[in-house]
């Protein structure tokens, strides 16, 4: 140690260099100040002109960051009038149906926020679009980022925090659902018990530990409250850190296309075109949602009542995003046939009840998010593509995980309309029964359905690739040949465009391979046929031969007219 | 579709694993279209209108805040008017919307119409340097060789005993987010129904007399003991197992009944728990002609005819039937308490 030298690597002159330089104008002297304390110059210098990527579905990701904004900013208000406990007070407030009545301070507090505090109503709208906006922006961003296979190497982990971002907005969303503690949010609170009380073993327990004791006693609002206002958000706010961050290293994906490339991005300087679309984005989010708070009224909670186990209203609805797992709990039934599903174990202590109609919903639910979390590697499991991947696929090219995608999204959408399944008889004057049964005979069928109808549209659409590509587009132009047969002329597209539509791979069905022994195990045989449902019907893209086979038809019969600027390089790849 | 379908066994981009290049492709990557120049780039005219443009919007959302002021102060408190309350809650939104919007779209189109459209190309990084990987990797080798862990497994083994013990308190702790004295799933058995407890409407507290009872009727009620009860969230909790049912019906249209409660119902009436066996929403729904009680979050249906047998829908058991009789007063009153746990199904309920 005592051997070290003294010697830095830096000259004395870059030590001094930090002093030299004299700002002339006064922001000059205000940014060097900052710069010689924070060392701002780096930064400038790796993001200033960092490029992005611009297209319309890299929104979404957008527009569920600038919702969370919003949504903390408007809930961070409603904090300072609301207070959680649910201790007893009669409401003294301004709206008259409710005077006197007997109600928790939550309830109360949530009234006079609405009533009596100015722009109150509108923050509370506010804040409520903003959630339900901003699980549906996270929502439609992940089916992007999974449809276009932005999830593969090296992004699995960042997908993973997204899934992780996901289920955090519904834990938000359903602790902030419960705070205003009238009729409806008990008994959401309610199904979230019996939910828990299903459990084996530590169900039961799980639910006294939740509400202090028996549903639904006065202690819960309070915990909810500090897990919906500090918990929560904390763990999304890390995790967004986290997501970014992430974003920043991988750099973004981009589409296929012209001048893109595994080893690039194309795409637009964060200064000043991206800084200033982006930003200027976040105004029109909030706008946007300003405008829903303003003009649609959402849960108009003095309509409800305070809570009480008696009362409920017929047709009242979940937000959406917690439909699903509402709508699981109508579709399974009780019974089957008459034989009642629930049973109890014989045990020596009296025996133990098995909730099996509520424990079932457990099993698609587990599935889906389960499923969703794990895709990255499923994929990579059945296709044995361990490659990094920055140029996105075109849903079409994919048609085997894009038809998965829609089966899924199809399951969950019955399980969404379920939610509903009394509202949708109501209003198309259906038997509900009629309704749920259909619901029951679709959360079977409908992915199935949907699977084997859009692979073959994805074919289709393949089809219709190689098309434009060997005949170029219909011009619109009938022609009479000599010999008298009619013929629609035919425009060839640029090679700009031609480049989008042939640069993709389509793998063949891979065999089973063998393990070290020597022997297909029974895992390797279910890869190879999920493998086989992915990849075999496939269309190929347009190779080199026969692209120039194409073009030469031109040559004699009718000549396609080719668009100006890419006849040059099509001729010199002919000779 | 025709003749080139999916494309013969030789076509397509042979490429292998590892590969994934553009160079399989029908033709090379051309590089990035010429740039088209936009109308506000060749044309000093449209730039100033695009220019006018953008500020007529950053005018809008002035606007816009004004009328949030507007809103806010013109309108005042509104007292529980809820006309007034509708409009400012309008002028508030729309005001901040105008205000929003009005920037949020004037700096897009400031972006699109008069920033550069150059499109930029940049190379991406390698996610790591194997000379770096290698560095870092000598690096962790030698920080752990430091701390000389792997010499003294003594150490490693006591850290790891003492690492997985020391969270459990984090989580014991929390033992008392119960703090009830009747702690345990044993109360869950009991309501507050009981011998002669009288049955009172939800939520006057008037009793109610068999004879006040018309054919088809049903009413909410609740255990007199019920208003005893001292503590909001206490008598919630009760209400919850308590709420009972009573309808009215035909005689004739019972069922046989069970062995053993023939003398559950008095002349026609009958009572059940109105928490549902599913997860427990208020089964509220009654319909007189078919006798079918509804639970309107799940639908679960039930047959009052056939003690609150399940007809439809995801509930598993019964709702629980409460015996009933009258006292010397003609006041309808509970036999017992139910002789089973009411509300959805847990685990120790047997």
């Amino acid at each position: 140690m005592s051997s070290q030298s003294l010697e830095s690597k830096y000259t004395e002159e870059q030590y001094s260099e930090v002093d030299q330089y004299q700002p002339a104008t006064r922001t000059g002297k205000i940014a060097n100040y900052v710069d010689q304390r924070v060392g701002g110059t780096g930064m400038v210098r790796e993001f200033g002109r960092k490029v992005f990527p611009d297209h319309w579905t890299f929104m979404f990701g957008e527009v569920a960051l600038y919702s969370f904004v919003i949504t903390v900013i408007s809930g961070a208000f409603l904090t300072f009038w609301f207070d959680p406990s649910m201790s007893s007070t009669r409401y003294d407030g301004s709206y008259v149906p409710l005077q006197g009545v007997e109600m928790s301070m939550a309830y109360n507090t949530a009234l006079q926020l609405s009533f009596d505090v100015r722009g109150g109503l509108f923050m509370r709208q506010l804040h409520h679009w903003g959630a339900l906006m901003f699980v549906m922006a996270m929502a439609i961003h992940m089916l992007r980022v999974f449809f276009t296979g932005a999830f593969r190497k090296p992004r699995e982990l960042n997908w993973v925090v997204g899934c992780t971002l996901l289920l955090a907005g519904l834990g938000a969303g359903f602790t902030g659902y419960s705070l205003p503690d009238e009729v409806l949010s008990g008994n959401g609170l309610r199904i979230i018990d019996g939910m828990l009380k299903a459990i084996p073993v530590v169900g039961t327990y799980i639910s006294f530990f939740l509400f202090g004791g028996e549903f639904p006693g006065d202690e819960v609002i309070p915990r909810l409250y500090s897990l919906h206002i500090f918990i929560i958000p904390a763990v999304i706010l890390i995790l967004i850190a986290v997501h970014l961050f992430m974003v920043v290293t991988h750099k973004h994906t981009q589409y296929p296309g012209p001048g893109r490339t595994e080893r690039n991005v194309v795409g637009y300087p964060i200064g000043p075109v991206y800084a200033a679309k982006a930003g200027g984005f976040f105004f029109v989010v909030f706008g946007v949602l300003a405008l829903l708070g303003g003009t649609f009224q959402i849960n108009a909670l003095w309509n409800y009542g305070p809570y009480d186990p008696s009362p409920v209203q017929a047709g009242t609805q979940p937000d959406w995003y917690i439909g699903w797992f509402d709508g699981l709990l109508r579709l399974m039934p009780g019974y089957i046939g008459g034989v009642p599903l629930e049973f109890v174990i014989p045990t020596p202590w009296g025996g133990n009840s098995v909730a099996t109609p509520v424990l079932v919903t457990f099993i698609p639910i587990t599935a889906l998010l389960l499923g969703l979390f794990v895709w990255p590697w499923i994929e990579s499991w059945i296709t044995g593509d361990k490659r990094e991947h920055h140029i996105l696929d075109r849903p079409r090219n994919v048609p085997g995980r894009t038809a998965f995608g829609m089966a899924m999204m199809i399951w969950y959408f019955v399980m969404w309309a379920a939610a509903s399944s009394d509202l949708i008889a109501t209003h198309f004057s259906l038997s509900f029964n009629d309704v749920l049964i259909w619901l029951r005979v679709l959360f079977f069928a409908g992915p199935i359905l949907t699977f084997i109808i859009t692979k073959r549209i994805c074919l289709a659409l393949q089809r219709k690739d190689r098309e434009i590509v060997l005949h170029g587009n219909e011009a619109g132009v009938i022609e009479m040949l000599p010999h008298g047969e009619f013929r629609e002329k035919h425009t060839r597209v640029s090679d700009y465009e031609l480049y989008t539509l042939v640069s993709y791979e389509s793998p063949g069905v891979t065999a089973a391979r063998p393990n070290a022994k020597g022997k297909v195990g029974l895992l390797e045989k279910s890869r190879v046929r999920m493998n086989r449902t992915f990849f075999e019907d496939r269309v190929e893209p347009v190779s080199r031969e026969e692209y120039i086979e194409a073009l030469s038809h031109d040559d004699h019969g009718t000549p396609a007219e080719l668009p100006a600027g890419s006849v040059g390089a099509i001729e010199s790849r002919k000779s | 579709m025709g003749e080139h379908g999916n494309g013969g066994p030789n076509s397509g981009a042979v490429i292998k694993a590892g590969e994934g290049r553009s160079s399989g492709y029908a033709i090379d990557n051309p590089g990035l279209p010429p740039h088209r120049p936009r109308l506000t780039d060749a044309d000093e005219k449209a730039a100033r209108r695009a220019e006018r443009q953008v500020s007529a919007l950053f005018l809008i959302s002035i606007i816009g805040t004004v009328m949030f002021f507007v809103g806010y102060f013109a309108v005042g408190v509104t007292d529980g008017d809820l006309q007034m309350l509708r409009l400012q809650n309008t002028l508030l939104g729309v005001g901040v919307a105008f205000a929003m919007l009005g920037i949020g779209l004037g700096v897009v189109q400031w972006a699109r119409a008069l920033m550069p459209d150059h499109e930029v190309i940049e190379d991406r990084k390698p996610l790591r340097k194997e000379a770096e990987r290698a560095e870092a990797a000598q690096t962790v080798n030698e920080i752990v060789d430091e701390t000389q862990i792997k010499r003294r497994p003594l150490l490693r083994n006591t850290l790891i005993g003492a690492a997985l013990l020391a969270p459990l308190p984090a989580v014991v702790v929390f033992r008392d987010l119960d703090r009830s004295e009747d702690f345990g799933p044993e109360r869950m058995r009991h309501s507050l129904w009981a011998e002669g407890v009288r049955l009172v409407r939800d939520p006057t507290g008037t009793p109610i007399r068999a004879s006040d009872l018309t054919v088809g009727s049903a009413v909410h009620a609740i255990p007199e003991t019920l208003r005893e009860v001292s503590g909001h969230g206490d008598r919630l909790a009760e209400k919850a197992k308590a709420v009972v049912l009573l309808i009215r019906m035909n005689p004739d249209d019972f069922e046989p009944v069970t062995p053993g409660r023939e003398d559950w119902k008095y002349e026609g009436i009958i009572a059940c728990s109105k928490v549902c066996t599913h997860v427990g929403c208020p089964v509220a729904l009654y319909e007189r002609h078919t006798h079918h009680l509804l639970c309107p979050c799940h639908q679960s249906t039930f047959d009052a005819a056939e003690e609150f047998k399940v007809i439809f829908g995801p509930a598993g058991r019964p709702l629980p039937q409460l015996p009933i009789t009258v006292d010397d007063e003609g006041f309808l009153i509970a036999r017992s308490d139910f002789t089973e746990p009411v509300g959805p199904t847990y685990w120790e309920r047997g």
